[in-house]
């Protein structure tokens, strides 16, 4: 299996705050990577790092063997590899659910409108939000909205999908769907990592689970090892608590 | 009281011409120097929110800090000072300094521009700062860059929400555009000011004026609350139930109550 992200001593810090310290680890094509840890163990740093929506404060991340915080010039490019899934869903508020997934390929693609819409189109029905094209954000549900982010991260084609806690903002009745959605594309072979506090959804999809604890990695591995077989002691603790 | 009527009558009768040359002399001042504003403060609200380098004593940095040092002293600058007194500078100013007599219309509409661009910045500043991070960080996780996200996802949302401030903006110019009567230009105020000193009807003259006046704010403002609604759209939204983004389907009321999973072929 290929690499596509690579991180190495990755640290960040918020001031005198340290929320990641040294982590290490890779993802590789076609899988599946749940990241789970009570709150405030630096998970979504994390993720946010690998997309740049934080700037890491040491270490290196390589994007299929390339160093991304050396070489500058291709910071754009990179990120519309990594797609990102938002807990908020952060969908653009002036724009219909169309255009939500149209305007990524046009401006940063270049793609053609007709194009564009083909593939809209064609992720929107993975998603089953095809015949809500003309709604406004705030007229979906949080659902909805959140299936409509989905297919905005996938329009642009990327690499990665990056999820940071997509189903934390949903009532316990729509994180049905959205995960029924994330379950179908990991069975198509995208690369996904997942922040997540559903365990459930880990152990079921994943196919490898890394569980955090105070900014660093502290067990890694199969969804059994880490269910049923946890090594470490914060590991076991975390887990009879959820 | 009937004479004090048909005096003012007279005055229509003879002057209109002259008071609908200084109205749309007013109006179009306004307008130019409204929307001239409205961009100066859009291009500046982009400059001043551009994210600083990470990498500190970069060039990026140190020009980026000039440039909004050179912002925010424009924004003192002309907000701080009245505007009466920027035209008698600037009017006055700048023959001597640059050896060019400005066109006093021209000079008008720079004014006005220069002094609503600089309270636009802050009012288009505070817009942008009151958009939801979230908007930010979606454009940049799809790979746009600041400008992009500006244009496409920030600035869209930053116009509808600062409208009714630019409508104050508007207003105000239309008024105080009579301040550039001490340049000689030939608004409103100005040539009722000829017509009620040469005939001595002040208050005849200038109860004409202000009903003008009235007429022309009110109809902008009732203009931008049009395009208020016109931007919000419409409440209601189509379900399609093809997979074509035709205009096809029943419409639906707020979407609020569909929670329920659409399925392939259309529920209805």
């Amino acid at each position: 299996m290929s690499e596509v992200i690579s991180v190495s001593h990755l640290s960040k810090s918020f001031g005198d705050h340290h929320v990641l310290r040294d982590i290490d680890f890779t993802v590789n094509k076609g899988e599946v990577v749940c990241i789970i840890g009570s709150s405030g163990s630096g998970k979504s740093t994390l993720l946010r790092c690998l997309n740049l929506l934080e700037q890491p404060s040491g270490g290196e991340i390589y994007y299929k063997g390339q160093s991304i915080l050396q070489d500058k010039h291709n910071l754009q490019e990179y990120c519309t590899k990594m797609g990102m899934v938002f807990q908020q869903f952060n969908l653009f508020n002036n724009h219909n659910v169309l255009n939500n997934c149209l305007i990524g390929q046009t401006t940063v693609l270049k793609r053609s409108k007709e194009e564009a819409t083909n593939v809209t189109m064609k992720y929107l029905d993975v998603v089953g939000m095809s015949q809500y094209i003309n709604a406004k954000p705030s007229q979906l549900s949080g659902g909805q909205k959140q299936r409509v982010a989905i297919a905005r991260a996938l329009s642009m084609e990327p690499d990665v999908i990056l999820f940071d806690e997509p189903t934390s903002a949903l009532d316990p009745e729509m994180v049905g769907e959205v995960l029924k959605v994330m379950k179908d594309l990991a069975e198509t072979g995208l690369t996904m990592l997942v922040v997540t506090h559903e365990m459930g959804f880990a152990r079921e999809v994943a196919d490898r689970v890394v569980f955090m604890d105070q900014g660093v990695i502290v067990e890694e591995g199969t969804p059994e090892e880490i269910f049923e077989n946890p090594k470490e002691g914060r590991t076991k603790e975390f887990l009879k608590r959820v | 009281m009937n004479e004090f009527f048909q005096k003012a009558i007279d005055l229509i009768q003879i002057y209109w011409p002259m008071f609908l040359r200084g109205a749309w002399t007013t109006l179009y001042i306004s307008i130019i120097g409204t929307v001239s504003g409205f961009i100066i403060g859009l291009l500046m609200g982009i400059i001043r929110t551009i994210p600083g380098s990470k990498k500190k004593g970069s060039i990026k940095g140190f020009l980026l800090k000039i440039i909004n040092f050179l912002i925010s002293a424009y924004v003192e600058i002309f907000r701080g000072t009245p505007m009466i007194v920027q035209a008698m500078v600037i009017y006055y100013g700048i023959p001597i300094v640059t050896g060019y007599q400005l066109d006093k219309f021209a000079a008008a509409m720079f004014i006005v521009a220069v002094n609503t661009g600089a309270y636009m910045s802050e009012i288009v500043r505070g817009g942008i700062v009151s958009i939801d991070k979230g908007q930010f960080e979606a454009a940049h996780a799809i790979g746009m860059n600041h400008v992009q996200t500006m244009v496409h996802v920030v600035l869209p949302q930053v116009i509808r929400n600062i409208l009714p401030a630019t409508g104050n903006e508007f207003v105000i110019n239309i008024k105080d555009t009579s301040v550039l009567n001490v340049i000689a230009v030939t608004e409103l105020f100005y040539n009722t000011n000829s017509i009620a000193s040469s005939n001595y009807l002040y208050f005849q003259a200038f109860l004409i004026a202000s009903v003008i006046y009235f007429v022309m704010t009110f109809t902008i403002t009732r203009i931008l609350r049009f395009i208020e609604r016109k931007i919000d759209g419409p409440s209601n939204y189509v379900i399609l139930d093809n997979q074509k983004p035709s205009v096809k389907g029943e419409v639906m009321g707020s979407g609020h109550n569909q929670v329920s999973l659409p399925k392939k072929g259309g529920t209805k």
